[in-house]
C-alpha cells in the first residue's frame, strides 16, 4: 500500500512539473529572450560566444585569457556599450552550435568567425562584415589537391556546420566527406594521413600549412568569397543596428588593421595582406 | 620536437587549468550520482509496483532514457528549455539535471533487478523471527541488494565520469576540453603538444576512475567476510 502512495505521489509530482512547465511556454518568451540595448546596459555585462579553439580568432592562451581576433572586437564593443572591456561575459561555442546559442538567446551576440549565408541568414540576423573568407583545400605536398577535379573518390575533411561541409554536399557528391565536430580533430585527423585532404576557410588553411611542415594550400579561394559578420538573435533590430552603427564608426580609426596587426601578423606573416582578410566600415571591396 | 610538446603541459597556468577541467568533470559526475542513487532508490521500489499503470509509466521513462542519445538530452535541457519555457539553466545545471535523469533510470533498475533476485523466503524468514516490514529492509534485504548493485553501481559512475567529455557541446569547459584549448592555443609553436596532453588526460581519467573501482573491490571483499 505504501508503495502504491509512494508512486502516485511521484506521478502527481511529474504531471505538476509536466504541467507547469507548458503553462510557462503560453507566455510567449520572444521578449524575455531577447535582450535590449537597456537590458544589457542594466545587466552591466553584454553575452558574447566566441570560439575558444580556432587559434588566432579565437582561442585561450597559456594563461587562461581569451585571445584572438573574434576576441579583440568582442572587448572593443564591450568597451563603447558598457564602458569597460571587462564587461563581458564569454560563451565558449562550437561551430555547430552557434545558431542554437542564439535562438535559445544564450547569447546576445555570436562572434565566432561566423561566415554569413543565406540559410544561416534565415535562422539569425548579420550585421555588417568585419572579415571576408573563401574556402581553402590543404593537403600533403607531395600528393597536393590543386582543384576539386582531384579529389574524386578521395577523402576530404570537413567541420560539421561550416560552410565548406555545405558547398562540398552540394556540389560534388562525388567525393568522400569525412565529418568531425571540431577543428583539433580535423587537424589531428590530417596529420595522420586518415585522409587526402582538408577544407574549411582560407584564413584558417594558411595559417596552418605556413606552421605544417609538408603540407600545403593548393586551392587558396573556391566558392564565392564569404563574408564574416557578428550575429544577433533574430529579431533583435536594436542591438543589430548599434553593431552595424558601431562597425560603420570605427572604420575612421581603421579599428579592423588594427586588429589584424594585433592578433593575426604573427600567424600570417608578410605573405598574407591584411586587405585580403580585413573588411572596415562594413564594406567588401 | 618531441620535448618541445610535453613543455606545453606545464606553460603557464596549462596544468592548473587542466587539474581545474579535471573537477568539473568530477563534480559533474559526483553530484548526479549522488541525486541518481537516492531517487534510484526511490526508482527501483516503484518499479516493483504491481499496478499496470505505474509499470508503463516505468517502462516508458526506462526506454526514453536508453533509446534517446545523452547529446539529445543535453541540447533539450540546455537550449529546448531556455527557447521554449524561458527557463536559463547554466550549462553545468544542465548537465547534471541529464545525468540525473540519466542516472536514476539505471539505478532504478538496478535496484528493481536487485529486489526481484532477492529469495522471498529472506522476508518470509525475516517475518517468523517477529520483524516488523522495516526491520526486515533494514536489516536482511538492503544489505544483500546494496552488495549485489555495488559493481554495476560503480560501473554506473565511471561511464558517467567518461560521458561528461559530451557537456562541452553546451559550453561546460571540462578537462577534454581545456586540452584541446590547450593544443589550439599552441598549435603554431609546439604542433607535437597533442599527444602529451590527451596522454595527460587519460592519465587524469585513470586517476579518477581507478580509486572507484578500487573503493567497490574493498567493499565487496568486507562484505564477503561477513557472509
Amino acid at each position: 500500500m505504501k508503495k502504491r502512495i509512494l508512486a502516485l505521489f511521484l506521478l502527481l509530482g511529474i504531471t505538476a512539473g509536466i504541467i507547469a512547465g507548458c503553462t510557462s511556454t503560453d507566455k510567449s518568451n520572444k521578449e524575455h529572450i531577447d535582450r535590449s540595448i537597456d537590458d544589457i546596459k542594466k545587466s552591466g555585462v553584454i553575452k558574447i560566444g566566441i570560439f575558444s579553439d580556432k587559434n588566432p580568432f579565437g582561442y585561450v592562451d597559456d594563461n587562461g585569457e581569451v585571445q584572438g581576433y573574434d576576441v579583440y572586437f568582442a572587448k572593443r564593443i564591450a568597451k563603447d556599450l558598457l564602458g569597460s572591456e571587462e564587461n563581458v561575459e564569454f560563451s565558449y561555442v562550437e561551430a555547430a552550435s552557434r545558431v542554437e546559442y542564439l535562438k535559445s538567446g544564450k547569447v546576445d551576440i555570436i562572434l565566432a568567425n561566423f561566415t554569413v549565408t543565406e540559410e544561416r541568414s534565415k535562422q539569425v540576423d548579420f550585421a555588417l562584415p568585419y572579415m571576408k573568407v573563401a574556402l581553402g583545400i590543404v593537403s600533403p605536398e607531395n600528393a597536393l589537391i590543386t582543384c576539386t577535379d582531384d579529389l574524386k573518390g578521395k577523402n576530404l575533411i570537413v567541420v560539421k556546420g561550416t560552410t565548406a561541409e555545405t558547398y562540398f554536399t552540394e556540389n560534388h557528391s562525388d567525393i568522400n566527406l569525412i565529418k568531425f565536430d571540431e577543428y583539433q580533430e580535423a587537424y589531428d585527423a590530417l596529420l595522420d594521413g586518415r585522409a587526402d585532404a582538408f577544407s574549411t576557410d582560407n584564413t584558417e588553411v594558411l595559417a596552418w600549412a605556413m606552421r605544417n611542415k609538408g603540407f600545403a594550400v593548393g586551392v587558396e579561394a573556391l566558392g564565392n568569397t564569404d563574408a564574416i559578420a557578428p550575429a544577433v538573435r533574430k529579431g533583435n533590430t536594436e542591438l543589430l543596428n548599434w553593431i552595424n552603427d558601431e562597425i560603420k564608426s570605427l572604420a575612421d580609426e581603421q579599428f579592423f588593421h588594427a586588429d589584424f596587426e594585433a592578433t593575426l601578423k604573427d600567424v600570417y606573416g608578410d605573405s598574407v595582406d591584411a586587405d585580403s582578410l580585413v573588411v572596415e566600415g562594413g564594406v567588401i571591396k | 620536437m618531441q620535448d618541445m610538446g610535453i613543455d606545453v603541459l606545464f606553460k603557464g597556468t596549462n596544468f592548473l587549468r587542466l587539474c581545474q577541467g579535471l573537477w568539473v568533470t568530477l563534480r559533474i559526475a559526483l553530484l548526479s550520482m549522488a541525486f541518481s542513487l537516492v531517487l534510484g532508490f526511490l526508482m527501483g521500489m516503484v518499479m516493483n509496483v504491481r499496478n499496470r499503470f505505474v509499470k508503463a509509466f516505468c517502462r516508458f521513462y526506462l526506454e526514453i532514457v536508453r533509446i534517446m542519445p545523452q547529446l539529445v538530452l543535453l541540447f533539450l535541457v540546455y537550449f529546448g528549455a531556455a527557447k521554449h519555457l524561458g527557463i536559463d539553466f547554466s550549462g553545468e545545471y544542465a548537465a547534471v539535471i541529464v545525468f540525473t535523469f540519466w542516472g536514476t533510470a539505471e539505478m532504478g533498475d538496478l535496484v528493481r533487478s536487485a529486489l526481484v533476485s532477492i529469495p522471498k523466503h529472506q522476508y518470509e524468514s525475516g517475518y517468523a523471527i517477529g520483524l516488523k516490514k522495516r526491520q526486515v529492509y533494514l536489516y536482511i534485504i538492503i544489505p544483500q541488494i546494496v552488495r549485489r548493485m555495488l559493481p554495476s553501481t560503480i560501473n554506473l559512475l565511471t561511464r558517467m565520469i567518461k560521458t561528461t567529455s559530451l557537456v562541452v557541446l553546451i559550453g561546460v569547459v571540462e578537462v577534454v576540453k581545456v586540452g584541446k584549448q590547450i593544443i589550439d592555443s599552441s598549435r603554431y609553436t609546439a604542433p607535437a603538444a597533442a599527444l602529451w596532453v590527451y596522454g595527460l588526460i587519460f592519465i587524469m581519467y585513470f586517476v579518477i576512475c581507478f580509486p572507484f573501482s578500487r573503493l567497490s573491490t574493498l567493499i565487496e571483499k568486507r562484505y564477503a567476510e561477513y557472509k
